[in-house]
């Protein structure tokens, strides 16, 4: 089993605790000058997000988390859960509602997404940072407004609801920025 | 690591007042008759204190076999055998080099300015340490404050740092909310420093010098034990703005006793697995010739050149930290 030294400890890094994957986001070194050395680091558990502190003896140490991030197409959600392929080796895997979390606003099929596999199985799905989306449902525009300003909700093909510009209208594609949840503009046919 | 960036990561004002800070302290030392001396960088023997680590390289000797040469962790012994020769007080600025150290507060190299004072007890050095740094800081109404180790334990977590054993005080961490204390491994000392670390070093010298004082006998290093009901090693550890600066000590004079805890530090080094390194002979012969009754201080000048400059990040105060040497 891969292991990490405390001398290894640095943000980023992704490590086991009490059987859960954690990644390492700041690691702090405290020594007193004719001391015991101590590595204080704040870690966030992939799992659940939530972030959490922990002292660690110097020169211990701790188990490495087989986590990494892999580029996977979306293929389809089966009602229950959703179906992504290795576009290299074409494996399958599929991930649940917990793992996809807010991606699932914002991804249609064949998008291609940034998928964290713990073991083998996804932990969270990441969206491309832009989409392109068609609306489905918006109030109509006020005539003559160009400017952008106020803006309005428009219900998305995914479900996810988003703040467009008035004269943006029902069945338009938009190109919208999944990190933010911001409408960029409106967006042609791919 | 970046070996391609070739900027420094101080800005040319913190260089400057690097500078500024050299010659601020050779010019105190030196209004105050002690003499600069410079002592080797790399000597045949490591540091034998357990919580040291020498980074070492070799001599590629003429006429003799490769010697492993080590750098040193601090000029003390060498500084000691210039004491026993008879040079009166002394100082040294140098670089010291103490591996498997890097962080917020820590460099593998770093400068020291270290300094002994022949016939001066610790307390009077104390003194003299917040002069400097005053002079240095150009804060002149700088208070200072002594406080025993014993004292500051008692204030800040109620613990009696001779009396409670190793399960006391990881319940103390655990009280302290030290996520990680409930399935450590650590001796006695290996706790007082996690409460210190964590607990109450953040409290210590805020907005004024704070020295702590007289350690657990355990902790003594190289300083002198003063007997009693709770004997007490006679060091000094200087805090400014919750950062240790400086560490003092009223000297071992005795070789009999210095011997044992050498015995002592290596004995530890081969329990946790390290081949002992050879003793300094050469030391311990200084001492057996007579070192003077003395007491001795080192600086870290680096964090000082944090505090004059507001850094909070040592790379802040380097011209190029070691990912970028």
């Amino acid at each position: 089993m891969a292991s990490y030294s405390t001398n290894e400890f640095r943000g980023g890094l992704k490590i086991m605790l009490d059987g859960d994957p954690y990644l390492i986001v700041e690691n702090e070194f405290v020594k007193p000058g004719k001391g015991q050395a101590f590595n204080r680091v704040k870690v966030r558990n992939l799992k659940t997000a939530r972030v959490v502190e922990k002292t660690f003896k110097s020169g211990e140490s701790v188990e490495a988390a087989d986590v990494h991030d892999t580029q996977m197409q979306y293929l389809y959600n089966d009602g229950e859960l959703w179906h992504f392929m290795d576009q290299d080796t074409f494996e399958q895997i599929t991930a649940d509602a917990a793992a996809v979390g807010d991606a699932a606003k914002w991804i249609k099929e064949q998008d291609v997404c940034n998928v964290t596999l713990w073991n083998g199985s996804p932990l969270s799905v990441e969206p491309p940072n832009f989409v392109v989306l068609s609306i489905t449902e918006t109030d109509p525009g006020v005539r003559g407004d160009t400017s952008g300003g106020g803006g309005k909700p428009a219900t998305l093909e995914t479900g996810a609801v988003v703040r467009v510009p008035l004269f943006v209208q029902t069945g338009e594609l938009i190109k919208v920025d999944t990190r933010s949840g911001a409408y960029v503009s409106r967006a042609k046919e791919e | 690591m970046s070996y391609t960036v070739w900027e420094p990561t101080a800005s040319l004002e913190t260089l400057r007042a690097r500078a500024g800070l050299f010659s601020r302290a050779r010019a105190f030392l030196e209004a105050a008759g002690v003499m600069e001396v410079e002592t080797p960088i790399a000597g045949r023997a490591p540091t034998p204190d357990p919580a040291l680590e020498s980074l070492s390289t070799t001599w590629m000797g003429c006429g003799r076999a490769a010697l492993p040469l080590y750098l040193h962790t601090s000029p003390e012994l060498a500084m000691k055998r210039l004491l026993a020769a008879g040079s009166g007080p002394i100082y040294q600025i140098c670089k010291v080099f103490r591996d498997r150290e890097r962080g917020r507060l820590h460099h593998p190299e770093f400068t020291l300015l270290e300094w002994y004072r022949p016939g001066w007890g610790y307390r009077q050095l104390m003194d003299e340490v917040a002069e400097l740094v005053r002079s240095i800081l150009r804060r002149p109404a700088l208070r200072m404050e002594v406080l025993t180790y014993r004292e500051l334990f008692d204030r800040g977590l109620a613990l009696d740092p001779w009396q409670a054993d190793p399960e006391d005080l990881r319940h103390c961490a655990l009280a302290q909310g030290i996520a990680g204390a409930e399935d450590m491994q650590l001796e006695r000392d290996g706790w007082l420093d996690l409460l210190l670390t964590h607990s109450l070093e953040a409290g210590l010298g805020n907005g004024r010098l704070t020295f702590v004082c007289d350690y657990p006998t355990s902790q003594a290093a190289l300083a002198r034990v003063r007997e009693g009901p709770f004997p007490v090693a006679e060091r000094f550890e200087l805090y400014l703005g919750g950062m240790e600066l400086a560490n003092g000590f009223q000297e071992l004079t005795d070789p009999e006793e210095q011997r044992r805890r050498f015995r002592r530090d290596l004995e530890r080094r081969r329990c946790a697995g390290a081949t002992p390194p050879p003793a300094d002979e050469a030391f311990l012969a200084a001492l057996d010739a007579g070192l003077p009754e003395a007491s001795g201080v080192a600086l870290g000048i680096d964090r000082l050149l944090m505090v004059l400059t507001g850094a909070r990040h040592i790379d802040e105060v380097l011209a190029f930290p070691v990912e970028r040497a």
